[in-house]
């Protein structure tokens, strides 16, 4: 036996080892990611960076004042040893020390993520979720009083407010729903918690679900602002059209359409 | 008193071992201020950060930049281990040894042999692989399917399905392969025999005084280092050496003992 072919056979060895353990093990870690509805404690980055910050030491369980925090287990589906909660059986009640971003020790919760213009950190600048209310198994849709979330909102009547509308079944009576405001809504769940009937009507979603996204292409006209867009026209990138009179003179250019 | 003499190291081992664990334990259920957070990342009288090198090292390799407590964290575990403990941490803080342990304990009563083979220098490899797949797949790989940190916080938070990757090491330490888990395949293990290549605690041999008994290898975990029995005196160099002392309780003829001097304090 050549020491050639000893060291090539160990190479190949050694390869083979670490090709075939590298995909088992990406493969689990793919299987055992966190379920997309996680959600996470306030001043959390956004579900990727979180990913790759957590140490999973669980400091900001135990700084949780109110038992929300949990750790995930194996079996959770949260990802394995983070920090997540479920509003409906223990919301968070939105310390105004935010003791859970304070405490992390690797930055996945970063007390800048609390932070607005100002750089001072306030737990109402928290985005943890977004509350999204399911019309038809909400009873003050249906015309019933009901402002439980409503009332319970720590941002009462800004996160959640009330809109009136006329009762057509009764011809007498308001309907009063409640309506989230996104711009505004921390995402605690205490609204979640709150809810009166049997599975809540309104509940948390993070924000990346619960979210749409215009995009760039519409322009509100009646916003003096948003109009100045076309003129800056700065996502060039995006629109590859420069020749913008052909653009706009679209209906009127019949060439294409009566050719004989 | 004999027998707590003859078991003096491995007493206070499992003393640390646990009154570690319920410090931990006392800090999330009771709130208790010694240590907060878990083996991964923790925090000593609310004040010093502590954080596994390993772990912080597999954030980085994600592409994060990590916040400054883990890595002042990283660093005094790093000069801790570095300068003075060496890779005490497997054998005198980790509690997977007391599952492996009892597994060898076992293994070692019902007298099954183990038929498997694995090159202990995998660990090294599968160190690497952690810091590679980290870099790939964006989540610290190791710290996402870890036994060790499984077990930790299990204990210190709830164990949840925990027990049956707990059990996967517990069952593979004890049919397949002999301090397979710690001994071969660990990267931590592996994290903390690098740094604690140049530590000051070590164990010292005086070859004049053994008889080649041969009970440290018997009861030695990593038998690899040592390498030096009846042949010459000294430390016991290689930092694979958790210090755990087993060999020096076994040893009838005084021929081991625990010192202080690194290699380089040797040489004068």
């Amino acid at each position: 036996m050549s020491t050639r072919r000893d060291l090539i056979k160990k190479m190949i060895k050694g390869t083979v080892a670490a090709g075939g353990g590298g995909l088992l093990w990406g493969a689990a870690i793919t299987e055992i990611r966190a379920e997309d509805i996680t959600l996470r404690p306030p001043g959390a980055l956004d579900t990727e960076s979180f990913q790759k910050a957590c140490i999973r030491c669980g400091q900001c369980v135990e700084a949780c004042p109110y038992d929300t925090l949990l750790l995930a287990t194996v079996s959770d589906n949260k990802g394995i040893g983070t920090p997540y909660f479920e509003p409906r059986s223990i919301p968070c009640y939105m310390c105004t020390d935010y003791p859970c971003t304070d405490a992390c020790p690797s930055g996945a919760l970063d007390l800048k993520n609390l932070s607005g213009e100002d750089h001072i950190p306030s737990i109402n600048n928290a985005k943890i979720g977004l509350a999204v209310i399911h019309r038809e198994s909400c009873i003050a849709y249906w015309g019933i009083q009901c402002d439980a979330c409503y009332r319970a909102c720590p941002l009462m009547d800004s996160a959640i407010v009330l809109e009136y509308e006329s009762n057509i079944q009764t011809g007498k009576h308001a309907n009063i729903k409640p309506v989230v405001n996104s711009d505004i809504c921390t995402g605690c769940g205490i609204c979640e918690h709150t809810c009166v009937v049997e599975k809540s009507a309104i509940h948390i979603l993070p924000r990346e679900l619960a979210m749409g996204e215009v995009g760039n292409h519409y322009i509100k006209s009646w916003d003096e602002n948003d109009e100045l867009r076309i003129n800056k026209k700065t996502d060039k990138s995006e629109d590859k059209d420069d020749d913008i009179e052909s653009t706009i003179d679209y209906l009127n250019d019949t060439n294409d359409l009566f050719v004989e | 008193m004999k027998l707590i003499f003859r078991y003096r190291y491995l007493l206070l081992r499992r003393l640390l071992q646990i009154s570690l664990l319920f410090l931990f334990f006392g800090g999330n259920a009771f709130g208790w201020n010694v240590l907060k957070g878990n083996f991964s990342s923790a925090r000593l009288f609310s004040t010093i950060p502590l954080s596994d090198p390993y772990a912080v090292v597999q954030i980085m390799a994600t592409g994060f930049m990590v916040a400054t407590d883990a890595l002042i964290g990283a660093a005094i575990i790093l000069l801790l281990y570095g300068l003075v403990f060496g890779r005490m941490f497997c054998s005198w803080v980790c509690p997977m040894n007391m599952i492996t342990d009892s597994a060898i304990f076992i293994n070692k009563k019902l007298q099954l042999n183990n038929h498997y083979i694995l090159p202990r220098n995998i660990r090294y490899g599968i160190l690497i692989l952690g810091i590679i797949l980290s870099f790939f797949l964006s989540t610290p790989a190791f710290e996402a399917i870890s036994p060790v940190s499984t077990l930790h916080r299990g204990i210190i938070f709830g164990m949840g399905g925990g027990w049956a990757i707990i059990a996967v090491v517990f069952l593979f330490d004890l049919a397949l392969l002999r301090n397979g888990w710690c001994g071969h395949l660990c990267p931590i293990g592996a994290s903390y025999a690098l740094i604690g290549k140049f530590a000051l605690i070590k164990i010292r041999h005086d070859s004049e005084k053994c008889t080649d008994c041969g009970k440290c290898f018997e009861v030695c975990p990593e038998h690899q280092v040592l390498n030096i029995i009846n042949i010459k005196s000294g430390i016991i160099s290689s930092s694979e050496c958790t210090n755990c002392s087993r060999c020096i309780e076994v040893c009838d003829d005084k021929a081991l003992k625990i010192s202080l001097g690194n290699s380089m304090i040797r040489k004068k």
